[in-house]
This record gives C-alpha cells, sequence and structure tokens, in this order.
C-alpha cells in the first residue's frame, strides 16, 4: 500500500515516519523511528510519567498514545522545550535545587512542571504533589523536585508583578 | 466520502459508513490508553483501528433541564474539572480524579473508561491462556487472586472502572450509535454486564457499535460520594470502591439509597440489601451498621481476596457517616 507513511509535528518541525507498526506508541515512534531520545520509556503502562509529552498542548504520557493517532497534531517533547545549552527556568532550577540524581524521570517531571506552572501560578505543595503524581522518582524523595517548583514559581512572579504573586 | 486512512490500518472516522472500515477484527478507540498496553505486549494482535477522537462525537458536558449530558469523547478531566458537576454530584469528581495520573486522565475519554478490557495480570499476559480469552480455565480462581473479585465465575476479574459505579448509582443510561444504522439508548448496569460463554467481554456492546454520549437525572439535594481503597493513593485500581447516592429528608430519614461497589465483582455490584435496609430509616450509627453488614451479601471469596469483605462494609460505613445529621 501506498500510505505505509506518515508525519508527525514534532517541536516545529516535520518528522517523516515509515514502517511504523499499527499500534506502535507515540513514545517508540519519537525514539526509534525520529530519534528523539529524551522521552523515556519505563512502565511503558502509564504509571510513571517519565514519557510525558504535550499532544495539542495537554500532558499525555506518551507510551500510551497511538503514534499514528497523533497527525496532524503539535507534539512537544523535552527536546522542545529549550534550546540546547540554554535549559528552561525549570530545567535550571532542577539543577540549582539538586531535584536531579540518576535523571531517568527529569525529562517526564520537567514536561510536567512547565505544564503545572501554565496552569497554575503559585502552587502550594500539596498542589505540586498532586500534580506531579503520575512522574514517579525512584531517587529524590521528591523534596528537591518541590523546591525547585517554588523556585520557578517565585522567581516567575517577581518577574511579572513585582513579586507580588500569581492570584490564579 | 470521508474516511481518512493515516497509514496502512489506522483510519479516522467521521461520520462515514463504518461498514467500509469495521470488520469484528476492527478495535475502535478514542484515547487508546487501554489499547496501547494491549497490543504492545501481544495480547491484542491489531489488524485494523478506527481513531473516533477526531470524529463528529461529542465532548461536552451539560446540563439540560434535569439531565446531565457528557459527550463520549469528555476526557476524565473534562468531568474533574468540570465545577458544576462536581458540585452536584461529587461523586463523579471523586471517583474520576482518584482514577489513573493526570496524564493518563487528559487523555482517556468516559465511554472507553467504561469499555476497559480486564485488569487481571492473567488476561494481560500474552503467554498464558484464560477462559477470557477464549480458554478453558480461569487460572486466578485457583492462582494468585488477590485484587479479583468476590465471585464463583468462569471468570473473576474486575470491572476496572471506579466511574462506572456512579454511574449506575445515578441509574445513568448510554446513548448508543449501533453497528446497523440504529440507535438505542441503556441503562449503564445492562452495557456491563458478567461475561458469558458466547459473550467473553466486561460489556455488552457489539462490534462497531459507538457510544455517542451518557446521560443521568441531576440528583438534586441527593448527596454523593465515592470512597476508593487502594495499595498507592496513584494510579492503582480500586481494591475496592463504593459509590453512594442518599436521598435524606429533613427530618433525617432516608427517601432513597443507591450504593454500588467496585472491586468485587465483574460489573459495578449494586449493594440492594444494603440500599434497602436504609431506605424509609433515620440514617444512625444502628442502620449504617445493618448496610454495612449487608453490603458482602452474597458474595465469594477466593483463596487471597478474602480482606475485600471488610474493605467493603468498612468502606459503606466510611461512606454514609458524614451524611447524618448535617
Amino acid at each position: 500500500m501506498s500510505n505505509e507513511l506518515f508525519t508527525l509535528r514534532v517541536n516545529g518541525s516535520d518528522h517523516d515516519v515509515a514502517d511504523s507498526w499499527l499500534g506502535e506508541s507515540l513514545l517508540d515512534v519519537l525514539r526509534d523511528r525520529i530519534g528523539l531520545m529524551g522521552s523515556k520509556g519505563a512502565c511503558t503502562q502509564g504509571e510513571c510519567g517519565s514519557c510525558s509529552v504535550l499532544v495539542d498542548g495537554v500532558l499525555v504520557c506518551s507510551c500510551l498514545v497511538m503514534g499514528a493517532s497523533a497527525v496532524d497534531q503539535e507534539i512537544v517533547t523535552i527536546e522542545g522545550v529549550a534550546p540546547v545549552g540554554t535549559p528552561s527556568d525549570v530545567q535550571q532550577a532542577f539543577v540549582d535545587a539538586g531535584a536531579v540524581q540518576c535523571g531517568f524521570c527529569t525529562p517526564g517531571l520537567v514536561m510536567a512542571v512547565h505544564d503545572l506552572l501554565e496552569r497554575t501560578g503559585s502552587p502550594t505543595d500539596t498542589e505540586i504533589r498532586e500534580e506531579l503524581a503520575g512522574n514517579v522518582c525512584r531517587c529524590t524523595g521528591y523534596g528537591r523536585i518541590i523546591d525547585a517548583v517554588q523556585q520557578v514559581a517565585v522567581r516567575r512572579s517577581s518577574d511579572h508583578d513585582g513579586g507580588r504573586g500569581d492570584a490564579s | 466520502m470521508t474516511l481518512s486512512p493515516v497509514t496502512s490500518g489506522y483510519t479516522r472516522w467521521d461520520q462515514s459508513d463504518r461498514r467500509l472500515v469495521s470488520s469484528d477484527e476492527t478495535e475502535w478507540f478514542a484515547g487508546g490508553t487501554d489499547l496501547i498496553p494491549l497490543a504492545r505486549s501481544g495480547v491484542l494482535d491489531l489488524d485494523s483501528v478506527v481513531d473516533i477522537k477526531s470524529s463528529h462525537l461529542e465532548r461536552t458536558v451539560q446540563r439540560i433541564d434535569d439531565r446531565w449530558r457528557i459527550g463520549a469523547l469528555a476526557t476524565l478531566s473534562d468531568l474533574a474539572e468540570h465545577e458544576e458537576l462536581t458540585a452536584t454530584v461529587p461523586a463523579i469528581a471523586q471517583a474520576v480524579s482518584q482514577s489513573a495520573t493526570l496524564q493518563i486522565r487528559h487523555r482517556a475519554t468516559v465511554a472507553g473508561n467504561l469499555l476497559q478490557r480486564p485488569r487481571c495480570s492473567y488476561f494481560r499476559d500474552p503467554s498464558i491462556s484464560c477462559w477470557m480469552k477464549g480458554g478453558s480455565d480461569c487460572p486466578a480462581r485457583d492462582g494468585r487472586n488477590e485484587h479479583h473479585a468476590l465471585i464463583d465465575e468462569p471468570c473473576v476479574a474486575t470491572q476496572p472502572s471506579d466511574l462506572a459505579s456512579v454511574l449506575v448509582a445515578l441509574d445513568a443510561d448510554v446513548n448508543i450509535d449501533g453497528h446497523d444504522g440504529s440507535e438505542r439508548t441503556v441503562p449503564v448496569a445492562e452495557l456491563l454486564q458478567r461475561p458469558v460463554a458466547d459473550r467473553r467481554s466486561l460489556h455488552t456492546l457489539e462490534s462497531g457499535d459507538v457510544i455517542t454520549s451518557l446521560e443521568f437525572t441531576d440528583p438534586g439535594t441527593s448527596r454523593s460520594t465515592y470512597l476508593k481503597a487502594m495499595n498507592r493513593a496513584v494510579w492503582q485500581f480500586a481494591l475496592v470502591g463504593v459509590a453512594a447516592i442518599v436521598d435524606i429528608d429533613d427530618r433525617h430519614t432516608v427517601v432513597s439509597a443507591s450504593l454500588v461497589a467496585s472491586g468485587v465483582d465483574s460489573v459495578p455490584r449494586r449493594l440492594t440489601t444494603s440500599s434497602e435496609t436504609l431506605t424509609g430509616r433515620e440514617l444512625t450509627a444502628s442502620s449504617i451498621a445493618s448496610a454495612a453488614d449487608a453490603a458482602a451479601d452474597g458474595l465469594t471469596e477466593l483463596s487471597e481476596n478474602g480482606y475485600k469483605t471488610a474493605l467493603l462494609r468498612g468502606l459503606v460505613q466510611r461512606s454514609l457517616e458524614p451524611m447524618r445529621g448535617g
């Protein structure tokens, strides 16, 4: 058949995907067909969140999304968060707070934290724990991850309104 | 013709003549959060799929007079974030926000949530034969059945949906666009049936049938809750869950009670005796204890899941206690 190829739009660029098997996950397509290795595959059943990406602006587990179903949608992976060598504020805060140990969960967490802070400017620690509950880290104990999120929230808040905080 | 083949075997549905694309082997999906792991592991050998996520089907959640209508494509997050629905029927938000994770709730649809395949680890292991997959025996009955149903049936998998128990408690209906072109409305309690030899599935939807929406009557002043016991506070399916919709009058008398349990049967199990025990009585420690005692009536403990009986009784009690005297 002539339709064995489809095109995904990832981080603003079109990528042709050949020979994908029916039912192949977006995660496998990103890693194995397109070569974007930042999104990690750990549990491959939606439990750990290490494969988190945005599909049309919505945070999802790419291991549970069919690759072909993402045609015509805007996909953003960890590689699209910031230019290489210029970390995003969330990435920098993870470094500053010591929120990275083995690093396997970090790409998914960074995606989830960007998404969280887009929706909630000044989250409480409880809100952070609830919002990031779909991202499992086996090293840090989460304390420094929460510190990193709060650092970004405070910095963004002071950048935006002179430190009065975001009422949203 | 509005067929949109994206790649071989993968088609997007947009009110096309489904007979052109659908066979009994065709898998219809929207979020696909259950389909993908089954395909990856080899439990499902996908031949053709129809993606309905970007179809004409509704995603809206709205109240029309005293009826709530939820489009089939509404995600679990759409329900959890709907302020009016959450305020009116807290049990729905409690059920969906305790389901899966944020990432999955963003993707998974309410209709798909009702149509999940069994979460039984034997069913999900492609190297193991089981009754649900067409075999002759259920390895869980005499095997590891800690997470299984309290029933003596050919398959002892549980119905995995939390939302389903709330919908059955609400006497909700599903609207179905049938594969033969007919439209029909059936109660969720009829959609979700125990599997039988010639229908080895947790539901009665036929191949090519599509759920278009859910509907239920606004419970008005009734109180509602969904409590869920799980091994971890996230992502886990219910060990046991209890949905309770209770209408209590000014004198604290129960006008009606609808209690439904998750995790104990291959369907959302109506706790009929418990519900009847409460009706017409004042909600007191005594009547609540009677309802809790009756919750496990008719259930059969397997070798490893007897703890669920105590959990069920405890959750019935805890679901009702906060409704006293308020």
